[in-house]
């Protein structure tokens, strides 16, 4: 078994400007966030991200980096509506595609496995339609449920994801992915769709130790997917990762406040974000929880 | 009795004689509702934990340590696949509905840049277009009852008229719950008509905070207060009163 683990500079290498980049976790639940900070880092820019959007949507529109959003929704859970992403439409400084969430997990779906499109009823009726003009609906070639003509759905085509990152709970260093929490969300399509795929985990364990942190059920990410594995404890911070932590909602308050004033959003993102490594980050965190 | 608790009530009517679909109320008196519904008249239904569970038992609200008694798993891809079977009545809020019942809770304004970006979408197009649909709105306008909503994110009949069958069949919306009243689109044309208008509540204060011509009948009745049985439920699901902040008296 081959060893994929590699170093957030090595993730660095790997990403280009102009990609398409699919998030998983969902809100602000299990987000790759050291990935997303790595992202920051690398300076990319003119990028598409595909996700259940939290706060890597937020942060990459407030940096310029990220020119155009494909997500199901945008929020951060405990802060319904993400303010960063909020503030971007509201000025029009990104490009937006929004599915009903539903016919998003569709899209990745689709992707995963190659096929142009997967048919649906959501959209039908809703500006879904509108919002999006290069949506196109099929005529099912099958007779419709009165044995007439086929019913009109609508066609959610596959989302063409260059690179993936996901969080895992645990990971081996063959690129095998655990999750340890109430729901794997979409992680394993994530996966499944992008042409290269990065895992950021709490802890790196051997393979046989997997089945004494959960049970075979929680092992939904098959290395055949996986290109690289990233070492990150705590590396979703301040999203949610249980059962290994819950959401930090002081730091997130802190985060959503600087959507309001660019001088609020300037510091704490160079006090943050703009660390050189996941350690340092950690480490302004700490000393962060220090001065309150 | 309080005007929330009375809100809490009609919200549970509109479960009323439902069995074997996932009851999925969204918000604090929809919730609170959908699980007095599941505690008294509807006990086969079935609903989740707001995390990825459906648990037997009527949950405390916001209550993430109550003990559950889980009957299935249900991650969000599971409720998904639920939607689609059409196994379900949801009830979710509407920054605007209108009387047809089109809900907006996606943006106010131009949807390319809005004026104020709200929720989006979310899963209004899929839910609408596959199961029954309720909504709960707790502060009856002219700003929230209008005449056309900025963007359909839940589309209504008649949008549905216009998609023609069979595409539309599963389409059902079901009730509307105010703090002034309940109401349904039980017309020939399919247009809101007030159902029922709350104890303590006149006409003129529905057709005055409407911003369409509400359909109204003849006879109208007013919406049932809740027992004591019910009223001693809700403050064990709500037992910081959550209900009474969202609908003040």
């Amino acid at each position: 078994m081959a060893d994929k683990v590699i170093t957030e500079e090595e993730f660095i290498d790997e990403l280009e400007s102009g990609m398409t980049i699919g998030v998983g976790g969902w809100g602000s639940r299990r987000k790759p966030m050291s990935l997303v900070r790595s992202i920051m880092r690398s300076g990319v820019t003119d990028l598409t991200v595909v996700s259940y959007g939290g706060p890597e949507i937020g942060i990459l529109s407030a940096t310029g980096q990220m020119k155009k959003a494909v997500y199901g929704f945008v929020s951060l859970d405990s802060i319904p509506l993400e303010p960063h992403f909020r503030v971007a439409r509201q000025t029009g400084a990104i490009e937006a595609i929004e599915f009903d969430e539903g016919a998003f997990y569709l899209g990745l779906l689709a992707a995963s496995h190659r096929v142009p499109f997967y048919p649906t009823r959501a959209g039908l009726g809703s500006d879904m339609m509108a919002m999006n003009p290069e949506l196109q609906t099929v005529v099912s070639p099958y007779p419709g449920p009165d044995g007439g003509e086929g019913e009109t759905l609508v066609a959610i085509p596959a989302f063409d994801i260059d690179l993936s990152i996901i969080h895992m709970n645990r990971a081996d260093a063959g690129g095998n992915g655990q999750f340890l929490g109430p729901d794997l969300y979409f992680d394993d399509l994530f996966a499944m769709a992008a042409k290269r795929t990065f895992m950021s985990c709490e802890k790196v364990i051997p393979t046989q130790e997997f089945l004494n942190e959960g049970s075979v059920h929680t092992l939904k990410i098959p290395r055949i997917f996986v290109d690289g594995v990233i070492e990150a404890p705590m590396g979703a911070h301040f999203t949610e990762c249980p059962p290994d932590y819950g959401r930090d909602e002081n730091f997130q308050k802190l985060y959503a406040e600087t959507a309001k004033d660019q001088e609020l959003w300037d510091s704490f993102n160079q006090k943050y974000l703009q660390t050189n490594s996941h350690e340092e980050y950690l480490a302004a965190v700490n000393s962060g929880e220090q001065d309150e | 009795m309080k005007r929330a608790d009375i809100c809490v009530a009609a919200i549970a009517d509109c479960f009323r004689d439902e069995a074997d679909i996932l009851c999925n109320p969204i918000g604090i008196s929809p919730i609170i509702g959908g699980r007095l519904a599941k505690a008294t008249f509807s006990p086969d239904v079935v609903m989740t934990d707001a995390v990825s569970v459906l648990a037997t038992n009527p949950l405390p609200l916001n209550d993430p340590s109550a003990e559950r008694t889980i009957e299935a798993y249900a991650p969000y891809r599971t409720i998904f696949d639920i939607v689609w079977s059409g196994r379900r009545h949801v009830m979710m809020g509407a920054t605007q509905i209108d009387q047809y019942g089109n809900q907006n809770i996606a943006a106010i304004g131009d949807y390319k840049k809005p004026k104020a970006q709200l929720l989006g979408l979310r899963g209004s197009p899929g839910n609408l277009i596959n199961h029954r649909t309720s909504y709960w709105v707790p502060s009856h306008s002219q700003r929230s009852f209008v005449s056309e909503v900025d963007i359909v994110s839940g589309p209504g009949y008649d949008r549905m008229r216009t998609l023609g069958k069979p595409d539309n069949r599963f389409h059902d919306v079901h009730r509307v719950v105010s703090n002034l009243g309940v109401f349904d689109f039980e017309t020939s044309d399919n247009r809101m008509r007030i159902r029922s208008i709350h104890p303590g509540t006149e006409v003129g204060e529905v057709i005055e905070n409407t911003s369409f011509e509400m359909v109204i009948p003849e006879d109208i009745v007013q919406t049932r207060v809740p027992s004591e049985d019910e009223l001693r439920i809700m403050d064990l699901i709500d037992p910081r009163g959550m209900r009474y902040q969202e609908v003040p008296e």
